[in-house]
């Protein structure tokens, strides 16, 4: 729906112009990222997917304010970023946009609940909203009970969802996560997409980069990354969910007498 | 549908609309459901081929229905169904045929190919996470199935990955 019209002079969540990074590693040159161009509009599920390699992660890494861009311009909700400095960036990541990295960058001697709780109490929202924020999204990602844990006593995939808890806490209008479901069974997947879908539905804009094609399939859009370069970008089937769906998952796996 | 509707009858003799629920009932909606006119047609091609018996029981102001149950021949052939291991993993042929003939005919581009291909799965995809969600939750052979359509269908997009990465 908000796809098929957007209002004519609306500002897209996120723009991206001629985005250009190189890295320097043991003297040689990878040209990570080799001028992409990316228009994301309000409300927009996008899976960036892609061989490893192919730049997810340094895309990711710049629209998140992590890394520089060599060239190209990045503009977030209308607002031009690829300059700001490191402090404008620390506001904005607290405010408006809300990311999850590979490596969870979770405060270890901190608990859970003050992980989670850290970034709505330094947006200056109440301790009582806050808490309930924490409360309702540890029970959407089963972490329930684990309010008091320190991050060294969860696994990985508990981690990864504490992260995932404190990127949504101040319910970012644009959320960048790499891998979200990197550590996770298939239960915590199925977990992480059921909140990820939720704030979709709520208006939320999600660009999440995923090598996991049932993650990919969660969103509205796909874009394909190979060697720095953006090669596909498809809009999924949008079709609600079909009674009798003439493709059963037996058509899928050959299942025959 | 030939050797599931043998099993099924090894658990003692039904009648076509009583297999027809059963199956239903095992593998939810996850199946492409069997029509039962296919069914009373394979029953029939089974037993002639002496692999089930029929016998017909009179209702009352009903049309009589026939009931069956597995000849000795046909619980061998249950029997060595279990015993072998099933058919070769799956493999695209059909779209490799394409993607190996694609230059030499000049009439299509691999990568274009290999991005039509990946959009065709991705919406298979998102179909079988649609019917994951639709289905009860706790009927595990039905989310099994579909798990299982899952895994092949990531399996196919690693490959069409393999395909752009040694073809690009």
């Amino acid at each position: 729906m908000r796809r098929a019209e957007p209002p004519p002079a609306a500002p897209h969540m996120l723009r991206v112009e001629g985005l250009v990074k190189t890295h320097r590693v043991d003297g040689g040159e990878v040209r990570a990222v080799r001028g992409v161009d990316l228009e994301v509009r309000p409300g927009e599920f996008v899976a960036v997917t892609g061989p490893s390699g192919a730049g997810k992660s340094t895309l990711l890494h710049l629209l998140g304010g992590l890394e520089r861009p060599d060239q190209g311009r990045i503009w977030l909700d209308g607002q031009r970023v690829d300059q700001l400095s490191e402090a404008r960036w620390a506001v904005l990541r607290r405010r408006g946009v809300g990311i999850v990295f590979q490596f969870f960058n979770l405060v270890s001697t901190l608990t859970v609940a003050d992980n989670i709780e850290l970034p709505a109490l330094l947006a200056g929202r109440s301790p009582r909203q806050v808490r309930a924020a924490r409360q309702e999204l540890l029970a959407e990602l089963g972490l329930t009970g684990k309010e008091d844990s320190t991050p060294a006593d969860l696994s990985g995939g508990e981690q990864q969802r504490v992260a995932l808890a404190r990127a949504l806490v101040n319910r970012p209008a644009l959320l960048l996560a790499d891998e979200p479901t990197g550590s996770l069974d298939s239960k915590g997947t199925r977990e992480v997409l059921r909140l990820l879908t939720r704030c979709h539905e709520r208006g939320q804009t999600i660009l999440l980069v995923t090598h996991d094609a049932k993650v990919a399939s969660a969103a509205d859009r796909v874009i394909s990354l190979f060697d720095g370069e953006v090669v596909d970008d498809i809009t999924l089937d949008a079709a609600p969910y079909p009674s009798r769906p003439s493709r059963a998952a037996a058509d899928v796996v050959k299942l025959q007498g | 549908m030939r050797l599931p509707l043998m099993a099924l009858l090894a658990k003692g003799p039904a009648h076509g609309y009583e297999l027809k629920t059963a199956l239903e009932k095992l593998f939810g909606a996850a199946y492409p459901q069997p029509n039962i006119g296919q069914i009373y047609v394979t029953l029939a091609r089974l037993e002639k081929s002496g692999l089930i018996r029929g016998e017909d029981v009179t209702q009352s102001g009903r049309p009589n229905k026939r009931i069956y149950e597995l000849t000795d021949a046909g619980r061998e052939a249950v029997a060595a169904w279990f015993d072998e291991p099933s058919s070769e993993p799956r493999v695209r042929d059909e779209f490799f045929m394409k993607l190996a003939l694609a230059p030499a005919t000049g009439m299509a581009d691999q990568v274009s190919l290999i991005n039509k291909q990946r959009r065709h799965y991705l919406n298979l995809m998102r179909a079988m996470s649609r019917l994951a969600a639709g289905e009860d939750r706790d009927d595990t052979i039905a989310q099994l199935l579909i798990e299982g359509a899952t895994l092949h269908l990531q399996a196919d997009l690693d490959w069409l990955e393999r395909c752009q990465e040694e073809l690009e």
